[in-house]
């Protein structure tokens, strides 16, 4: 199963790809994170619960990042033991590209699952790999630029003393 | 009239009373005392190496009495394959050891590769699911074709290319037939995929091992079709436990359709729990361990070629087929694709030159073997439809090109070019019964006003004609079985006069207790409600191999009457002594032996009760008891064979198959109960309108079993089936067993499926889809839409 969409956001390319190598960044994001530990280097631990048609589970694997283009693109995959429900596997390939304005996200998913998820939800399963994608990277985009607003989004920089909601990440970073 | 209870009386059957009134006695129905339960772990990849199982936390979870893994029955015999097949260039077949549980590598989604047992179901299932297995995931071989071009990619680590075996039948007759294609007018030529099937009998698999540590005896109760055949494998190959401390019992069976012939090692691991623990040790497959793990049937891949003269005679017909049979070799998963399809593959027609090549591929899905069936299905769903195209191509009529071709009725016994002689049949016969009872010449009013309503109406034949009553010993084993074939039955007599018939059939749905009692009923001339049949014991039954291949009624119901005969021999010889006369003129009638020409007579039950009171006997020539044995083994296959129709309504903007009618014409030889018969033929005919229209078992890429429920693989429901017409009144009785019958159990799945696909297309093509020349079954509403909009 492969997916492949983009996302423009409005941040600067740097900003995106700090936001994409934080910790804190990926378990916000990752729907149904419980918990995620770990460094970019060593990998992380994670903790999922997701629900799959009706297999509701909990998965704990490792997520990596690899094939590291820094500030262009990264390979952020995992993979997720479910126990009696089967395993989950897939990965984005994301790039990175300057745009006017802010930054274009592409990214190339493709996912696998087996046992019981297999069996039982194979019908739903490709929407439900898109949901878990387009989700992930909606909260990825709010999570850099900020929820969208009415008014014309403020580019980096005007928003200071401003009105503009921020981004948590860019509020965190001080951005 | 046939008496109420006799041969051919529509007798109700007698098990139903207890099955419809939840009073039948299934495996999972069993619980005896002290029992643990066990549950299977189950490989959830396709294919990968076993690094190590670590089942240490398991272990120490609440009530969890043993784990067993691979490692634990890596030194006991593996399941052994049925048949040899050799390849054409004299290659040795390639039998892999298929393990108790899955050792070193496991080789498909469902493969068990442990198994825990616990107190309680709960518990057990809690303990699976703590078993840390590390696994390195090989990429899996789904795809028979990428299972052959890729020589690294091994299911099993020692066999190249995955081939199990490249056969070739017959050998001698391949230049004769590519000379005869060479030369041909015209020649048709099809490819098609028969589509892997799930069995889905509505009983899941079950096994109860009990072991009994004072006798040192084995009692295993498992869902069987052939009970004896399973002790025999778990004997002589698997555990070696002797097989006189082996009991096998296989209780009622809710259904098998060839899914419980084989032995599976679920069997052999709760017979070696329960002897590890000292306690029985229960295991019930849930639905979804039924999908990933039983025998699953079909699943080829074939061109198929048929050579005429113009005029529609056929010249010759060639084929070339990949026969999945899986991760590993289920019992009879070599002979189904081989000497169950390609002996058939003249069909009913005089085809005088036929070659089958079948080259069967291991992958990484479940075990194929033997399906309601097995083999013929296939070989009649490639002839008929490449007959059918053949027709189109050269504008002759379908029933005219069929009547053309079909054996005349006076060329009896008839040898094909495939290795078999047809004792006896008249296809013109079934097929003219079919025009008159399926109204062929009303067809195009039908169609009209079908139009009228927007649908296109088609209409497909299928003459089909099969091998069944499997099989004569000398001629298998010449073929390469590793078994007999024979059946076996003792009849014995009570002092009271009632009658137990102990059988080697095993019945799970067929009706045995009731056609075997008519049976014996008729012969001796006593009621049916006096004689019981039992089956399913192997402490009780003679040694017989079970019911599949339509064998039960010819095979162990000759046995029977064999048994019988010797039972009537022994009763004159007592009532020869009773009535003081000559053997000679004892005459046996209506259920009593009386001297021929006089009143003398004794009953049957006055003749019963003397063997067991035998007060006066001269027991130097006459013994007491009235119990007697036969054993069986047929002379030929029996050839059912017959023609039906099917009638289709096509809804050209969805693409969804509306089946309209079904009539079916048979010639099974002697019917011994008419509405059993009638009812095989339903059921049959269902399933096979099931794989033609809706089942279909769908592996991804990764070898993940995607239709492993019902939500996704779709059993034919009442609304997916017409109301049948049945006539089975065209007769030519088998020339061989004793009751002239030749069975009917598998009839309906094998000349069912290529008739509505037939009729599909013929649909189409009426509809002015002329492009559509063939559909894949399933022909699903998407399939069917597709190929008209092209």
């Amino acid at each position: 199963m492969q997916l492949t969409d983009s996302k423009d956001i409005k941040a600067a390319p740097e900003t995106v790809w700090a936001a994409i190598l934080n910790p804190e960044v990926l378990k916000e994001c990752v729907p149904g994170c419980e918990s995620l530990t770990g460094s970019v280097e060593e990998g992380f631990e994670a903790a999922v619960v997701q629900k799959v048609g009706p297999v509701k589970a909990r998965f704990t694997g490792v997520v990596k990042l690899s094939d590291i283009e820094i500030g262009r693109a990264v390979r952020i995959s995992g993979e997720g033991k479910g126990g009696p429900a089967g395993f989950a596997k897939g990965g984005a390939m994301v790039r990175l590209e300057a745009i006017e304005g802010g930054t274009r996200l592409s990214y190339e998913v493709e996912a696998s699952v087996g046992g019981k998820i297999a069996q039982l939800g194979s019908r739903i399963i490709e929407g439900f790999a898109k949901k878990m994608a387009d989700e992930f990277f909606t909260r990825f985009q709010e999570a850099v630029e900020g929820p969208e607003d009415d008014e014309p989004a403020a580019v980096e920089g005007e928003a200071e003393g401003g009105e503009v909601k921020k981004g948590w990440f860019k509020r965190l970073i001080g951005a | 009239m046939p008496k109420d209870d006799g041969i051919g009386a529509s007798t109700k059957r007698r098990e139903d009373i207890r099955f419809l009134t939840g009073k039948g006695r299934y495996t999972a129905d069993i619980n005896l005392r002290d029992q643990a339960i066990a549950v299977f772990v189950r490989s959830e990849v396709a294919h990968g190496r076993i690094n190590s199982i670590d089942t240490a936390a398991a272990a120490a979870m609440p009530g969890v009495l043993a784990i067993m893994t691979g490692a634990d029955f890596a030194s006991v015999g593996g399941n052994p394959a049925g048949w040899y097949v050799a390849s054409r260039d004299g290659a040795t077949m390639k039998e892999p050891k298929r393990p108790v549980l899955a050792h070193g590598k496991v080789r498909h989604v469902g493969d068990a590769y442990a198994v825990v047992v616990a107190e309680t179901l709960e518990q057990a299932k809690d303990a699976a699911a703590a078993i840390e297995a590390d696994i390195t995931e090989l990429p899996a071989i789904v795809n028979m074709a990428d299972a052959v071009a890729n020589a690294d990619n091994r299911v099993h680590d020692e066999i190249e290319n995955n081939v199990c075996f490249d056969w070739g039948w017959i050998e001698d007759n391949r230049a004769a037939v590519d000379a005869a294609f060479a030369s041909a007018p015209h020649v048709t030529t099809l490819e098609l995929v028969n589509n892997r099937l799930v069995p889905n009998a509505m009983e899941p698999r079950a096994s109860i091992g009990d072991y009994d540590p004072g006798t040192q005896d084995y009692k295993l109760y498992t869902t069987s079709q052939n009970p004896h055949l399973t002790r025999l494998l778990i004997a002589a190959f698997v555990l070696g436990i002797p097989e006189n401390k082996l009991t096998v019992i296989a209780p009622d069976v809710g259904g098998g359709f060839g899914s419980k012939i084989y032995h599976y090692g679920e069997e052999a691991a709760v017979l070696a729990a329960s002897k590890a623990l000292n306690r029985p040790v229960k295991w019930v497959a849930e639905r979804s361990e039924s999908f990933l793990s039983d025998a699953h049937g079909r699943d080829h891949v074939t061109k198929i070629q048929l050579a005429l003269e113009k005029d529609g005679t056929f010249l010759a017909l060639r084929t070339e087929t990949m026969a999945n049979v899986g991760a590993y070799l289920s019992n009879f998963a070599t002979v189904t694709p081989t000497f169950l399809h390609g002996t058939l593959m003249a069909g009913p027609y005089k085809t005088p030159l036929v070659y089958v090549n079948v080259k069967a591929v291991f992958t990484n899905t479940a075990p194929v073997d033997a399906y309601r069936g097995a083999g013929r299905p296939e070989a009649t769903f490639s002839i008929e439809r490449v007959v059918d195209m053949a027709a189109d191509e050269l504008e002759i009529d379908k029933v005219e090109i069929r009547r053309k071709n079909l054996i005349g009725a006076d060329q009896f016994p008839y040898t094909t070019p495939v290795g078999l002689v047809y004792d006896i049949g008249n296809y013109q016969a079934t097929l003219d019964k079919l025009i008159e009872l399926g109204d062929l010449a009303g067809f195009e009013k039908r169609a009209s006003e079908s139009k009228a309503r927007g649908k296109l109406r088609g209409l497909g034949l299928s003459t089909w004609i099969e091998a069944c009553g499997i099989a004569p010993s000398a001629l298998v084993g010449a073929l390469g079985a590793r078994v007999g074939l024979f059946d076996a039955a003792t009849v014995r007599v009570n002092a009271t006069g009632s009658i137990s018939v102990m059988t080697g059939a095993h019945s799970h749905g067929q009706g045995h207790e009731t056609v075997f009692a008519q049976v014996v009923a008729e012969r001796l001339g006593i009621p049916a409600t006096s004689i019981d049949i039992v089956h399913g014991d192997t402490s009780k039954i003679p040694f017989g191999m079970g019911s599949y291949g339509s064998r039960s009624l010819a095979v162990a119901g000759s046995a029977m009457v064999k048994a019988v005969d010797k039972i009537i021999a022994k009763g004159k010889k007592i009532a020869a002594h009773m009535l003081e006369a000559s053997e000679n003129d004892i005459v046996f009638e209506d259920g009593k032996f009386s001297v021929t020409g006089t009143d003398k007579a004794k009953t049957f039950g006055e003749i019963a009760f003397s063997a067991y009171v035998p007060h006066n006997y001269p027991l130097e020539t006459l013994e007491p008891g009235l119990e007697e044995s036969a054993f069986y083994d047929p002379a030929n296959f029996t050839y059912p064979a017959g023609a039906y129709a099917c009638e289709v309504e096509v809804d050209a903007e969805t693409g969804q198959v509306t089946v309209a009618s079904f009539t079916c014409a048979d010639d099974f030889g002697n019917v011994m109960n008419p509405m059993i018969v009638e009812g095989q033929v339903h059921g049959g005919v269902g399933q096979g309108i099931g794989q033609a229209l809706l089942e279909n078992t769908s592996y991804d890429e990764n070898g993940q079993l995607l239709t492993a429920s019902y939500m996704d693989y779709a059993m034919p429901r009442t609304t997916d089936v017409p109301f049948y017409t049945v006539d089975h009144s065209c007769v030519t009785a088998c020339t061989h067993n004793p009751l002239g019958v030749k069975g009917c159990g598998e009839a309906g799945a094998i000349g069912s499926p290529p008739a509505v696909v037939n009729a599909v297309v013929d649909a189409l093509q009426r509809g002015g889809y002329t492009h559509v020349k063939h559909i894949d079954m399933p022909v699903s509403p998407s399939r069917v839409w597709s190929a008209i909009n092209g």
